[in-house]
């Protein structure tokens, strides 16, 4: 044991970047386990599925931009269809926001990293290698065309012969390795490691969505593994799931998928909108209007996520009881929404608004998010819903919900976050320039939409004739489309530029209320000097001292260690220790990948191999180094 | 030892090892794995309800799936009695019970393989659909089976190497627990897959 009673500041500082700095270069990035290394990883390679997701967008709105572009096939219309849907809702939405929570969330609560933080090295490198095995399939020229939602029968052996339906559910199964090893991470991390004094009542709103969503993930993503787990019985095994000859039902597949489909719906959403629920009352300059009410709001948003399901399929000849309960539910989830949006706005007409660039994301977001969520309501009445089935007006509704309220929050999280990562301000005028061509671009492109669907153009189909009078519309969809792509562009070179040149940021540049500015910008690897406490929901705008620590009782220097506290009330101060940094997760995550790879091509002896030395390298993962074994 | 009126402003007292992180974390492990038994039980009587004959053939018989039961309610025990042992701190009991958990486990796989042998015979997973979801979840069952036997081992090989004392055995407790989880997902297994068909019979 240190004498820790007489150390100084800076002593304290030296001894914690000797325990806690990672080896730098390639072999530190591949063997990491510091959470804010994993968060920016996860960012930088969501951004990179987004670019690729959009550019797939963008062709197709070439070949739609005029009737009877000869620019795609069908099949590849399909396959580009199939590719940026799966792209942009499975390895960006979520895993963006996993970023942020990855890097953000053991800054909020004042703890030194994740509660498994060799889980989350492992969560990154099974969702990049996830999104690699989905990209392997285009690259031999069988990329998946059966749409992100695959129905079967089309996805079935006998009506897609070649391994590219193999190549998207083993993708997906493999995913959800990660999405759920994430998850269980984030919610050991909010329920053990918070600082003392940050009982529930004072969480930051993010970290309520983030552990509701979590929840989410751990108990709706089997109903995606159970459906791809028949899919694939039925086409590599011969087993007779959704073969109605034999027994078996396609609508089965609907059911699982989507009984998965919409919890993630809210999944890629709850943590955008606690995103908002922090930025937002920090450029009002006051504390959030009615927290209890957003903080509960967000929980039941989560738990009713699990009874609208069905509303994806008015249109399969459901019972009338049926139809009727789920539009219901569907109607009344939309209050919870209703409920935080109102929450934001008094906020924004009791404060008094400062209008820099997350603020204006965050006003953007609040506008297509109505919109979005009104086309929601309407289309949650049934007849309405048959009228427009399969029509564009649905496309235009998926898409002001999910780019409304997932991608402006993601920027409005990136202006505002960005200079606690770099230590540099972002753009004011690129960012200015990056809202309104995202904005005006969102609209011409999605708003148009709307009459689009109305006019009776039907979604999924890769072109139409002159004379269905639909050219105008989609010219001009598809030239919003293209605005709106250069705003993206423009958010990241403001973040390429200003992570060099940008204005030197400081500890706390927007005089904002939670514990990550209260450490410096970029936080060091060891987060905090001192485990922080809490007195209030707001520790930097309180009069606690958060850092008084006089007996040094909190700086923790016996090797990695933070404070794991008790769940709900965050009281009683335990030291736990972390385990140091390991190259085993990517290995294990690498064999699982060769693992998929076997089992599409269904080499027996080569999956039971794989399956061997992965237990191998759990074992050795899980096998305690000598140091942590004295008390 | 939790103080019932919180006070932030008075230091706290850092303890040494904090357990509950891997508890948490087996804990929502074990919540996922039961969820997707609910979806495949969801699915089977979702196929059931659809058919106008479940099971198509003759009901399943149950005498082997109860003896495998019995096996996997014994080894529960065993293995709760292990982990009782090193609570008191004898590494000993905990040795002697983990190996006998072990001999149980192995003891069900063995029946398992012979229950497969006789059933196959009758009916396939590539016959039907109710053949598809019987065996699935069997399978699983049985995959879970064996992933909670190489946990029991990897305990038992750490306990052998004296990792465990009466102050720290969380990953005892752990993966008991999950043990117990693949027990109680057996008892569920014979009661809709096995034993429910003889009471409806071809009504559903």
């Amino acid at each position: 044991m240190h004498d820790t009673l007489s150390i100084d500041e800076q002593q304290a500082k030296d001894r914690l970047e000797s325990i806690w700095s990672e080896p730098g270069g390639i072999r530190g990035w591949i063997s990491s386990t510091d959470h804010k290394k994993i968060g920016k990883s996860y960012l930088v390679t969501a951004f990179l599925f987004l670019l690729l997701g959009g550019i797939e967008a963008l062709i197709m709105r070439i070949q739609l931009g005029g009737p009877d572009v000869g620019l795609l096939s069908p099949q590849a219309y399909n396959q580009l269809m199939t590719m940026h849907g799966t792209t942009m809702i499975f390895w960006y939405a979520a895993p963006v926001l996993s970023g942020f929570a990855n890097y953000l969330v053991p800054l909020f609560i004042g703890a030194r990293d994740m509660a498994f933080p060799r889980l989350n090295a492992f969560s990154y490198w099974t969702f990049l290698l996830s999104g690699i095995l989905l990209y392997v399939a285009p690259m031999l020229g069988i990329a998946p065309d059966g749409g992100w939602f695959s129905y079967v029968p089309l996805t079935s052996e006998e009506y897609s012969p070649t391994k590219n339906i193999d190549f998207f559910a083993f993708a997906l199964i493999f995913l959800t390795v990660s999405t759920t090893a994430g998850a269980i991470n984030f919610i050991a991390t909010i329920f053990r490691l918070r600082a003392p004094g940050m009982s529930v009542n004072r969480l930051p709103l993010f970290l309520w969505s983030t552990s509701t969503i979590s929840f989410v993930i751990v108990l709706s993503l089997p109903a995606l593994t159970a459906a791809l787990v028949f899919l694939e019985l039925d086409r590599l095994v011969g087993t007779h799931f959704y073969d109605i000859a034999l027994g078996g039902e396609p609508m089965l597949w609907q059911q699982l998928f989507w009984l998965f489909g919409h919890p993630w719906v809210y999944i890629i959403f709850l943590p955008a909108t606690g995103m908002v629920s922090m930025i937002l009352p920090v450029f009002c300059r006051r504390p959030i209007v009615g927290y209890v009410w957003v903080a509960l709001a967000t929980v039941l948003t989560g738990l009713v996520g699990f009874g609208v399901w069905m509303h994806h399929m008015f249109a399969t000849g459901l019972a009338e009881i049926t139809t009727g309960f789920f539009s219901a539910a569907s109607m009344a989830i939309s209050m919870f929404t209703i409920l935080q949006v109102f929450a934001w706005l008094a906020t924004m007409f009791t404060g008094r608004p400062v209008l820099r660039t997350p603020m204006m994301f965050c006003v953007g977001f609040i506008v297509l998010l109505v919109i979005g969520g009104l086309s929601g309501v309407m289309t949650a009445v049934i007849p309405y819903d048959w009228q427009l089935h399969d029509t564009y007006f649905v496309v235009a509704h998926i898409h002001f919900v999910l780019v409304g309220a997932n991608v402006f929050p993601v920027f409005a999280g990136l202006y505002y976050w960005m200079p606690k990562m770099s230590g540099r301000m972002m753009n004011e005028t690129l960012g200015k320039w990056n809202f309104w061509f995202m904005f005006i671009g969102m609209m011409l492109a999605f708003f148009t939409m709307h009459i689009t669907g109305i006019l009776g153009m039907p979604r999924r189909v890769f072109t139409y004739s002159a004379d269905s009078g639909w050219t105008l519309l989609n010219l001009i969809t598809s030239g919003g489309a293209f605005i709106f792509a250069l705003g993206v562009l423009l958010g990241l070179l403001n973040v390429i530029y200003s992570w060099r040149r940008g204005e030197i940021a400081g500890d706390n540049p927007w005089g904002a209320d939670t514990l990550e500015w209260s450490t410096s910008s970029p936080p060091p690897e060891f987060n905090f000097v001192r485990i922080p406490t809490v007195a209030s929901r707001h520790p930097l705008w309180d009069e606690h001292d958060h850092t008084a620590d006089p007996e040094n009782i909190r700086l923790l220097l016996e090797g990695k260690q933070s404070l794991a506290t008790s769940s709900v009330e965050a009281a009683d101060g335990q030291t736990v220790r972390f385990p140091s940094e390991s190259v085993l997760p990517l290995c294990l995550s690498l064999v699982i990948f060769a693992l998929c790879l076997s089992l599409i091509w269904q080499l027996g002896w080569a999956a039971a191999l794989l399956t061997l030395l992965g237990f191998i390298l759990t074992a050795w993962w899980m096998w305690p180094a000598d140091k942590e074994l004295v008390s | 030892m939790r103080s019932a009126t919180f006070n932030p402003y008075q230091p706290v007292l850092p303890r040494p090892h904090e357990r509950k992180r891997s508890q948490w974390g087996m804990a929502l492990f074990i919540a996922t794995e039961a969820m997707l038994f609910v979806i495949f039980f969801f699915a089977y009587f979702f196929l059931a309800s659809n058919s106008e004959q479940w099971p198509f053939h003759e009901d399943p018989s149950f005498k082997l799936a109860l003896v495998l039961l019995v096996i996997l309610l014994l080894s529960s025990v065993t293995a709760h009695l292990g982990q009782r042992g090193i609570e008191k701190g004898d590494s000993k009991s905990l040795n002697l019970w983990l190996a006998l958990s072990l001999l149980l486990g192995v003891a069900f796989m063995s029946v398992q393989y012979f229950e497969y042998s006789q059933h196959l015979k009758i009916l396939t997973p590539t016959d039907n659909a109710y053949g598809s979801i019987f065996y699935t979840i069997v399978s699983f069952h049985l995959a879970h089976v064996v992933l909670g036997f190489i946990m029991l081992a990897y305990v038992l090989a750490r306990a052998l190497a004296g990792h465990f004392s009466a102050e720290r055995h969380i990953a005892v407790k752990n993966v008991v627990w999950y043990w117990h989880f693949v027990d109680l997902v057996w008892i569920v297994v014979v009661c809709i897959l096995y034993l429910s068909p003889h009471f409806y019979g071809t009504a559903l």
